[in-house]
């Protein structure tokens, strides 16, 4: 399952709604670990006063006017949808989150 | 069960989270209408339907308008927010995320005072308020009774995905079931007068749900709390919070600990029951939406917004009381209609201090103009007949004894009718009050002498006669007699031989 | 004049607008092409002849009408991450296979509105995540220049249809190297501009606050033309630049006096082999010889940009593709309930390296990792930002490769995905600073194998912030020197005719 404080690729897969194969999970463990390795370099910088980047343009207040626009008809937006019934699209049963 | 257990008194701790959908125009990250009961799947876009590819703009009065809700709390706005990106999977919601606001709220903190239904005095501190998008919604299907539980599938409609949404989260300061209602009572009010939220339970705009725990007296520690949902009118908020504050202490009477976890409340058997067992830990993988870009809330912004933040319930409760003396009750018929109590206020405006005034205005719009108003089916602000100004006038003219109650009444019909003003209808028309004896013995007369039976009972000792022939006097004078002279002039000749 | 298919985008809006050429005849030359080549090349996932010719019909009939249209008649790929409506549009994954557009990126309408034609679209990683094009669920694209190698990714169907001669143009996108990287490998240009310069609306996310939209052409000239139409302010897109756009033709020099380039000390290419070495060499001594002043600068965080973009953009993109849940469209497996749908249908709809990738990103966000590594490679980020900085006050422009290797052969990297990861090495730091930059041919290697093909280089070029006009002026004037595709073709060019 877990490897020690590295990527317990069960876990990640179950929030990721990822169904994976034992040989997938076996292969991903892998795979991944080694990654984190390479991304373990990060730990040797020192960023105690670095603020994080989440965009690198300076924008702010990007904001649009109320007002509205013509919507796509049930037609356009439905036709897509993989099961539907009537003017609803149709999923099976929800079970309530078992995370 | 034993007969030597210690009666333990008991103090509920509640607090309220809500959700309020916001009165837009347009939804909070596309064009879309934000309107209820629109056909299924109708307002939909790429970008509320989270098409491959479709970006999110934020909706510029949405931000305003919880600003706004902020500041009518006497909340603080910080300087700088940002939208985050809540992960988890669920078939309403298309983007599989929701935009959200997680450690950077538009507000924090802020305090919502409220009355009780004595008129006595409450607050509860809000710990944020933050802005959000609706989901769409879920009909669960071949359960019978619309209940996920035992459904076989459901049917989704995204026309509600995207609607902005603002969560209100209280602090656990509330002691009882009354109080949740009152703080909820003068939240939804607070968006009502603010004009950000249609605050309808019926139609889901606005959503509580309810934190209780329970402590013993004097006890400065949380008890384990239980999270309430499904109470979907202020009734049901207070029977659920009080049927579960009720278990909690039989749990605890019976030796038992309470769980944490999220209870349903089922209104019919007035009962709360265990959702989900066990209350696992969410990991909703929150971090900075990268497709938005961070808001900075500069001081003129917010105090430009600060002005336009009128007149808040708390406020108006508080100049009801004092300026126009009116009674808890008078006062909570009135709340709940801000124009009228915009009305009220701007007509007690013209007259400042003077409190029989705003009395005899309150009393005048209390009573006939709202029935007025209810005759012709519509509201203060949906006529533009009857002004402020012209209800003062009535007012005044009726507390001068210029015209009397009967002539007031029927100016005001005239007024709702055509408008105008009062005084100068008066004035044009003659229609001021006779209180000119000597004009009003001349009627008298002529009423002795056309009713000559009524005289007669009169002074054959039936007291009750004299009512006949006051109205009479009021007839013939087209109601303008001061009908108090008119009756000392009656009882004076009457008492002639 | 050579045949209408080897003509640049210039010279067909040129002979279009001229009338010298029909925008039909233009289109008919290249869907000719696309028949005899495609069958070797495979660039496109699927074809848009029906769209191209309406639009070819509406092309010549503006400029019939005295309108002049900057790419007037000139044949366009669409990389299939862009929407295009009423167009089949999968981002190379099966989650998306059929699924038909209801609108068109910004980006792409614009290019229509100023004439092009769209031929079809174009083959690329799955979700743009693949640095060979081999990551493509739903075709194979081989590259000009020896179908036994890849063409490059992501953008590996854009680059071989314009190398190939299947298409004028080509819009690509670029996360971390995914223009750059496959033009080199193509021997075309590729630009990715400053973040926020083309708006993304449109464009189906991958790592939302890394991507973004290029041209690719086969001169720096029409590269510079596609890129005017492309870039301005999109208010559909909140992370896209207020700014104006300077125009860039004019601004397209011969020389390079004046200009301070500079070399970065940590991307020596002495590892990259003797042959490729050389060729770097040659390349910064032309630049030297055009009249820069060459200068050496530092980007001492450049070692850390790979572990950076593993985390920011695999975290961005596990949030980006949770909206591929079976239920509103894409692919659906269906299960006894919605989880078990969801888990279903993402698993057979996702390929390995997108799993990969929404596995580290979903870690990387998740409870107790937050801040070790999504936060860490955010402020990792601002390191990188700030290297640029301190470099761009040392120099105007900065040189360097544009991939660590010529094209390799199919299945060469397959198992080991850090060695894959590493093709982007040069170009990751520049996409994490939100830089605009370049790849320009800059020469051909030997493969190494008896007989074996001469393979195009790519020599980048990176201008600070908003400063694309600075390098398509300076990567013209070095392309104009050189001409190592100007006056040459790749073997597929030449054997089918
Ligand atoms: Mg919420
Ligand atoms: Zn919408």
């Amino acid at each position: 399952m877990s490897s020690g404080s590295g990527i317990d690729v069960r876990y990640v897969a179950r929030l990721a709604r990822l169904d994976l194969t034992e040989e997938e999970a076996t292969l991903y463990q892998r795979q991944l670990d080694r990654l984190l390795e390479h991304v373990e370099s990060l730990q040797r910088l020192d960023v105690g006063r670095v603020a994080p980047t989440a965009q690198v343009v300076p924008l702010t207040n990007v904001l649009r006017d109320d007002v509205t626009c013509p919507s796509l008809d049930r037609a356009q937006a439905m036709a897509g949808a993989p099961a539907r019934e009537g003017a609803f699209f149709r999923v099976s049963r929800i079970i309530e989150e078992q995370e | 069960m034993s007969g030597t257990m210690v009666e333990q008194t008991y103090e509920a701790v509640i607090g309220i989270e809500c959700h309020v959908e916001l009165k837009t125009a347009s939804k909070m990250f596309c064009g879309c209408r934000n309107e209820f009961g629109g056909e299924p799947n109708t307002q939909l876009c790429p970008v509320c339907l989270a098409l491959p590819g479709a970006l999110p703009v934020p909706n510029r009065v949405a931000v305003e308008h919880v600003v706004r809700a902020g500041l009518a709390c006497g909340a603080a706005i910080p300087s700088f927010s940002k939208f985050d990106r809540k992960n988890y999977f669920y078939p309403d919601m298309p983007k599989d995320y929701q935009i959200s606001q997680f450690d950077m709220p538009l507000v924090s903190g802020g305090v919502v005072r409220f009355r009780r239904e004595d008129g006595s005095e409450g607050s509860c501190r809000l710990t944020r308020i933050h802005l959000e998008e609706d989901t769409g919604k879920s009909t669960h299907m071949g359960s019978g009774d619309g209940r996920i539980a035992g459904s076989t599938h459901s049917l989704v409609d995204f026309n509600r995905a995207g609607v902005p949404l603002m969560e209100v989260v209280s602090e656990p300061e509330l002691r009882s079931a009354e109080d949740a209602v009152a703080f909820l009572e003068y939240l939804r009010l607070t968006f009502l007068y603010l004009g950000i939220s249609d605050v309808k339970m019926e139609e889901g705009s606005l959503r509580c749900d309810a934190n209780v725990s329970i402590r013993p007296v004097g006890s400065t520690e949380f008890g384990t709390k239980t999270e309430i949902k499904n109470m979907n009118s202020f009734r049901s908020v207070w029977r659920a919070i009080q049927s579960e504050i009720e278990r909690q202490r039989s749990v605890l009477a019976e030796g038992g600990r309470v769980a944490q976890e999220t209870r349903g409340w089922d209104e019919a058997n007035g009962i709360t029951h265990s959702m989900r067992s066990k209350e696992q830990a969410h990991d909703y993988r929150y971090f900075p939406d990268p497709d938005l870009v961070p808001l900075t809330l500069e001081a003129a912004w917010v105090e430009d917004l600060r002005a336009k933040t009128g007149l808040i319930p708390i406020a108006a409760y508080e100049r009801l009381e004092r300026a126009c003396g009116l009674a808890p009750a008078q006062i909570r018929q009135l709340l709940g209609d801000p124009a009228l109590v915009r009305f009220l206020l701007q007509t007690v405006d013209m007259r400042p201090d003077d409190v029989a005034f705003a009395q005899a205005a309150a009393n005048w719009l209390l009573g006939d103009v709202l029935r007025m108003l209810n005759e012709r089916g519509v509201s203060i602000d949906g006529q533009r007949t009857l002004t402020a100004q012209a209800l003062a006038e009535c007012a005044e003219l009726a507390m001068a004894g210029a015209i009397t109650s009967k002539t007031a009444k029927e100016l005001l019909e005239r007024v709702m009718a055509e408008g105008g003003s009062p005084k100068e209808i008066v004035a044009r028309e003659g229609l001021a009050q006779l209180s000119d004896p000597s004009m009003i013995a001349g009627i008298v007369d002529q009423v002795m002498a056309a009713n000559a039976k009524s005289v007669a009972d009169f002074q054959a000792g039936k007291e009750n006669a004299i009512k006949a022939l006051v109205g009479q006097v009021m007839k013939v004078s087209k109601g303008k007699a001061n009908p108090q002279l008119a009756e000392s002039l009656l009882r004076e000749r009457l008492k002639q031989p | 004049m050579s045949a209408l298919y080897q003509r640049s985008a210039t010279q067909i809006a040129a002979a279009v607008n001229a009338r010298e050429v029909s925008a039909v005849e233009v289109l008919g030359a290249h869907m000719a092409r696309i028949e005899r080549v495609e069958p070797s090349i495979g660039a496109f996932l699927s074809l848009t002849a029906d769209l191209a010719r309406e639009q070819a019909r509406r092309v010549d009939e503006a400029v019939a009408a005295g309108k002049r249209l900057p790419l007037a008649g000139v044949p366009v790929a669409v990389k299939d991450n862009m929407c295009l409506q009423g167009t089949v549009t999968t981002a190379g994954s099966k989650i998306l296979a059929g699924w038909v557009a209801p609108y068109t990126a910004t980006a792409v309408a614009r290019l229509l509105e100023a004439g092009c034609l769209p031929v079809g679209k174009a083959n690329l990683d799955e979700f743009a995540m693949g640095s060979s094009c081999e990551n493509s669920a739903l075709g194979v694209t081989r590259n000009p220049w020896d179908t036994d190698r890849v063409p490059g990714g992501s953008s590996g169907g854009s680059v071989a249809a314009v190398a190939a001669g299947e298409a004028a143009l080509a819009t690509a996108s670029d996360t971390g190297g995914s223009i750059r990287e496959p033009a080199a490998f193509c021997g075309v240009v590729g630009m990715k501009p400053t973040y926020g310069r083309i708006s993304r609306y449109g464009l189906i996310a991958f790592a939302s606050s890394l991507d973004q939209i290029g041209p690719i052409a086969r001169t720096v000239e029409d590269a510079a033309a596609m890129y005017g139409v492309m870039a301005g302010h999109d208010p559909m897109d909140a992370t896209s630049l207020p700014r104006p756009v300077e125009p860039t033709l004019p601004a397209l020099r011969t020389d390079l006096r004046g200009l301070r380039v500079g070399l970065v000390r940590e991307f020596d290419t002495k590892d990259l082999g003797e042959e490729i070495d050389a060729a770097y060499r040659r390349a910064y001594a032309q630049l030297a010889a055009l009249g820069a002043e060459i200068v050496d600068v530092a980007l001492p965080h450049a070692e850390y940009g790979l572990a950076t973009y593993y985390l920011i953009a695999p975290a961005e993109a596990s949030s980006n593709l949770a909206r591929f849940d079976g239920v509103r469209y894409g692919l659906r497996v269906d299960g006894a309930n919605v989880q078990e749908m969801y888990g279903k249908t993402r698993a057979a709809g996702f390929g390995p390296e997108v799993k990969r990738r929404i596995l580290i990103g979903t870690y990387a966000l998740s409870s107790g990792y937050y801040d070790a590594y999504y936060v860490r490679a955010q402020k990792a980020r601002t390191l990188t930002a700030g290297d640029f900085e301190r470099a761009f006050a040392a120099c105007d422009l900065i040189a360097c490769p544009a991939a660590s290797s010529p094209a390799f052969e199919f299945g060469a990297k397959s198992d080991d995905p850090v060695s894959m990861y590493l093709m982007d090495y040069y170009t990751i730091p520049m996409s994490l600073a939100g830089l605009p930059a370049l790849s320009v041919p800059c020469g051909f290697v030997r493969d190494g194998s008896p007989g074996g093909r001469e393979l195009p280089l790519g020599l980048q070029l990176v201008a600070p912030l908003y400063e694309e006009a600075r390098l398509f002026a300076a990567a013209h004037a070095y392309e104009q020197a050189t001409r190592y595709t100007l006056d040459r073709q790749p073997p597929v060019v030449e054997s089918v005719r």
